[in-house]
């Protein structure tokens, strides 16, 4: 039985027993013996010189063991890692030390720690350091920061822009100069893509524990990417790798922000190693608000050039990425090498021209946040093909298939340099447009435009496409493979370790079932274990929507490879020879004469215990599979939501979401169809509800859940789910990946009804009462 | 100072001494090791620190210990009926996939627990505007409404669904 056969069943999850009746262990939960506890003193400024710090009133607080400053780490911990450091980063601009140095550049930039003996006496000592500083103005508006003149974050390079690339556009000029000599139209647009806080529910946090004797790290994080954390940590702070462990406990959500290393796990390392005490800091929200990257934060110009039937010929984007203060390990390559390669969407699009500025300013460093570069990409493309569509007086779901990729010219190279594997765009649209009734709703807003009804009805779509599967070689600095260790014990038990790290995924669900259904044994035979840097393979982790197209491929080829061997010791057992011997319903059987079988747990037996095995074949079954990409895979579908905007009060209300996705093979429905919620939540969060907002002293004014405002179950809609299957030939499981795709495919398909129901061009995200009443009004 | 409370949690009475400033979470948490409750906001916004004190659901992050005197409370590892058997609130969260990562869920069950307790019959939109003080940033909510649905379901058709060992009622 070959994956083929391999049925998307809707398999409850095994991990949820352990978290329904709360016995699952979050980091917060682990409490070892004589643990300290660590608490953060950060900047209240948005840019100051920091003048002195005095911790001498800290220090004499009762309870308290340590306390640390930028001094105590000098030499001694290294700096935040940078993936691909590109233009003034590669020259050291914006690396970032565990804590500040002289200066703060943002508000919550962490200035100093202490160690106390619980965590209300660490903070209450932590109130007691005294720190001067000299504010400084800030740089908080990315397009004022750009300027020249702007106060500045690091003085020596005389610039905020990092990088700013503006190439020769003669060649595309030409093609807008042909386009309208033809009779077609050009039009212009800027969009902001707001900053928006990933907010897991889980925060960050880490214990950290140094055993003096055996000289071994071990810690404990919140991770996405645990391997990554191991090897960082070890280089960071000097120690061999070996001599570091560690462990990804239960994670309660990490949308990206969790990928990164932050200096409070460098910090809490070194104060074990120091103090020969295990140490643990627990992230609070406001923390969380104020110093975990945020994602998004870019202004994009763009310019297009389309026939007078609204095909596209060319689109001219200059990018604006807001870094914030510091450089994380993507901060600088979010929007140029996940968001611009996929700026041309599901749309045929013959000319592409980029142009872009990374800028520094004073606020949190941002960074991955689920889509990551995707959704601001699908934003603009989705957005502009409705402002031809609106230019062009035709209905944009026509100019969408007017311009859309045809199956035929798969494999697709874009314009803007991505190579697509597998699409079929039009089906997933017509699906979804029959499924919300789409010309009944495009009627009824007619007449209710006609009568002056009070609710304005709006109708956006989006028919987006993303990126993932990350990587094949030679797209990222090191390779992005995804490991696999697979043992079948002497009971039968497949015991699987994975380099990949869920955070509420299912993977332990779904990688069970990869092996199970290949195997034809019960699910409950297989068991998946994650998140141990000592006894799991060198892994990638868990992001960018990879873990079963990569991870799961590593599962599936390492399954492969043992079902081998298997066949050759059973082909021995039935003295029979190994080709004809296959495994179905988990027994070895001989073709043509099928009452001659072993079952698999036999084969597991001989295989672990016999000691009269073949010559030619080494006892026991484990390989190790390292499975790297050839190509990325592309998910794709069409999202089409509803809104009634009240002429009013301005308040926008989601009245039908519609969704057709096709992530490829589905292995388990119930769990993909949990993603696609999730996704369409956040992306729907960021069009109606989100933003993180600084003054423009830099102060965070969004610090807690109750100035930023996520999104509440009686705030969202009901979202009415379908899907349309496409497999990728890039992994043998023909999936493509399915955990960005509702964050990137819902933003622009609110944003666009939103603008249709209030009949304008566009309407900048998010979409609050006041601002729409304004629109409405003309205020 | 130091304060002599007595709080029976799960139906086991425990006498403590505390701050004053201690909070509840914290006084579940890191005194009787009862992690099952999270602390997701430290404000009182997100609900997965929601516990039932004296059979109504707090926001245990915003309760001091000392405020527990004398009560009663019932957290997520006191609810199911038995160490076999789940609460219908617990087993239709894991039927409906009314869960991912798993941090806002205990608090989540806790106040579904509430809402159907004066509610047992509640439309889709009574349940959405009946959990506006619990958070989840993964579910976007659908499959948590489900569930709820389906726990009320069963809650209804069996002829009671008992809080366990917690005996909050």
């Amino acid at each position: 039985m070959g994956i083929a056969a391999l049925v998307g069943s809707p398999v409850k999850r095994r991990e949820d027993p352990r978290l329904i009746t709360g016995q699952a262990t979050y980091v917060d939960d682990i409490k070892l013996a004589s643990m300290l506890h660590m608490s953060v003193l950060r900047s209240p400024y948005g840019h100051a010189h920091i003048n002195s710090i005095d911790t001498t009133a800290a220090r004499q607080h009762p309870g308290v063991v340590a306390v640390y400053t930028a001094e105590d780490l000098k030499g001694i911990v290294g700096s935040i890692p940078v993936a691909v450091p590109v233009g003034h980063i590669a020259e050291g601009m914006g690396v970032r030390g565990p804590l500040a140095e002289g200066k703060v550049r943002f508000y919550g930039d962490p200035v100093a720690v202490v160690i106390a003996s619980d965590r209300y006496v660490a903070r209450d000592a932590r109130d007691l350091i005294e720190v001067d500083y000299e504010p400084l103005p800030a740089a908080v508006d990315v397009e004022k920061a750009m300027q020249p003149g702007a106060p500045l974050l690091y003085e020596d390079f005389g610039t905020n822009v990092v990088l700013s690339s503006h190439p020769d556009s003669a060649d595309i000029d030409a093609v807008f100069a042909r386009t309208v000599a033809d009779g077609g139209f050009t039009l212009k647009a800027r969009f902001v893509n707001q900053r928006l806080a990933p907010m897991p529910m889980e925060t960050r946090g880490v214990v950290a524990q140094f055993n003096k004797a055996d000289k071994k790290l071990t810690v404990w994080s919140s991770s996405q990417i645990p391997h990554l954390l191991r090897n960082l940590l070890a280089s960071q702070l000097g120690l061999p790798q070996h001599q570091v462990h560690v462990i990804v406990p239960e994670v309660g959500g990490g949308f990206g922000c969790k990928l990164n290393v932050y200096p409070e796990e460098l910090v809490a390392s070194f104060a074990t190693m120091k103090l020969g005490r295990p140490v643990k800091w627990i992230e609070d929200r406001s923390e969380n608000m104020a110093a975990t990257i945020h994602g998004r934060d870019q202004v994009d110009y763009v310019d297009v050039a389309a026939t007078k039937e609204g095909k596209i010929a060319a689109v001219k984007i200059h990018g604006i990425s807001d870094l914030g203060s510091y450089s994380q390990i993507f901060t600088d390559v979010i929007m140029i090498a996940f968001g611009f390669p996929v700026s041309c969407g599901s749309y045929d699009i013959p000319n592409m021209h980029f142009s872009f500025d990374l800028v520094f300013t004073n606020k949190v460093p941002t960074d991955a946040y689920r889509g990551a570069g995707r959704p601001e990409a699908t934003y603009l493309i989705e957005r502009v093909i409705d402002l031809v569509a609106r230019e062009a007086s035709k209905d944009p779901a026509d100019v969408r298939k007017l311009n859309f990729i045809q199956p035929d010219q798969f494999p697709y190279k874009s314009a803007a340099g991505a190579v697509y594997d597998t699409g079929d765009y039009e089906p997933a649209l017509d699906k979804a447009m029959g499924m919300i009734g789409y010309q009944e709703l495009r009627a009824e807003q007619a007449r209710r435009r006609a009568s002056g009804d009070k609710k304005l009805l709006g109708l956006g779509i989006s028919s987006y496409i993303e990126i993932c599967g990350f990587g094949p070689k030679g797209t990222a600095p090191v390779g992005l493979y995804e490991s696999a260790r697979m043992r079948v014990e002497q009971s039968g038990t497949v015991m699987v370790y994975t380099g990949a790290s869920p955070h509420g995924q299912g993977e332990e669900t779904t990688f069970a079932q990869i092996v199970a259904e290949d195997y034809g044994i019960p699910l409950e035979q297989v068991v998946i274990l994650h998140g141990d840097t000592d006894s799991t393979p060198e892994g990638r982790g868990t992001y960018g929507s990879r873990t079963t197209a990569v991870g799961g491929s590593a599962v599936y080829t390492a399954a492969q490879r043992l079902k081998e061997k298997m066949k050759q010791i059973a082909s021995h057992m039935l003295e029979a020879s190994v080709d004809d011997i296959a495994l179905e319903d988990g027994k070895f059987s001989v073709s043509g004469s099928p009452q001659k079988s072993v079952t698999f747990n036999e084969v597991a037996l001989t295989a672990n215990l016999s000691n009269t095995l073949h010559p030619s074949i080494e006892p026991g079954l484990e390989t190790t599979v390292f499975w790297e990409p050839q190509a990325c895979v592309f998910p794709f579908g069409t999202h089409i939501c509803a809104v009634e905007v009240d002429r009013d009060t301005g308040e926008a209300k989601i009245v039908r979401y519609v969704a057709v996705d096709d992530c490829g093979r589905q292995l388990n429905p119930l769990i993909i169809e949990g993603q696609v919620h999730g996704g369409i939540a956040q992306g729907v969060g960021q069009a109606m509800f989100e933003g993180v907002e600084y003054g423009e002293d830099g102060q965070l004014l969004t610090a807690s859940l109750m100035d930023y405002a996520m999104p509440y179950a009686h705030e969202l809609p009901h979202y009415e789910l379908s899907s349309t299957i496409t497999l990728t030939p890039v992994n043998p499981l023909g999936v493509k990946g399915v955990g960005e795709a509702g964050t990137i495919g819902s933003t622009p398909a609110v944003a666009s009804a939103v603008a249709d129901a209030l009949n304008v061009a566009h309407v900048d995200m998010p979409f609050k009462p006041e601002k729409l009443w304004k629109v409405i009004h003309q205020q | 100072m130091k304060r002599e409370i007595t709080v029976t949690v799960n139906g086991q009475q425990h006498r403590s001494e505390v701050e004053p400033r201690l909070l509840l979470v914290h006084y579940l948490r890191e005194v009787l090791d009862l992690t099952g409750t999270h602390v997701g906001c430290d404000t009182s916004q997100c609900g997965a620190c929601t516990v039932l004190l004296n059979g109504e659901s707090v926001k245990s992050c915003t309760v001091l210990a000392v405020q527990a005197d004398g009560g009663a409370v019932t957290t997520i590892e006191g609810l199911a009926p038995s160490e076999e058997k789940l609460h219908p609130i617990q087993a239709s969260f894991w039927e409906k996939h009314g869960l991912q990562c798993g941090f806002c869920t205990p608090g989540m069950i806790m106040a579904s627990y509430q809402l159907l307790k004066t509610n047992p019959d509640p439309t889709e939109a009574e349940i959405r505007k009946g959990l506006e003080g619990n958070i989840c940033r993964c579910t976007g909510y659908q499959n948590i409404v489900l569930a709820v649905q389906h726990a009320a379901e069963e809650m209804r058709t069996t002829t009671s669904a008992p809080v366990g060992a917690g005996g909050a009622e």
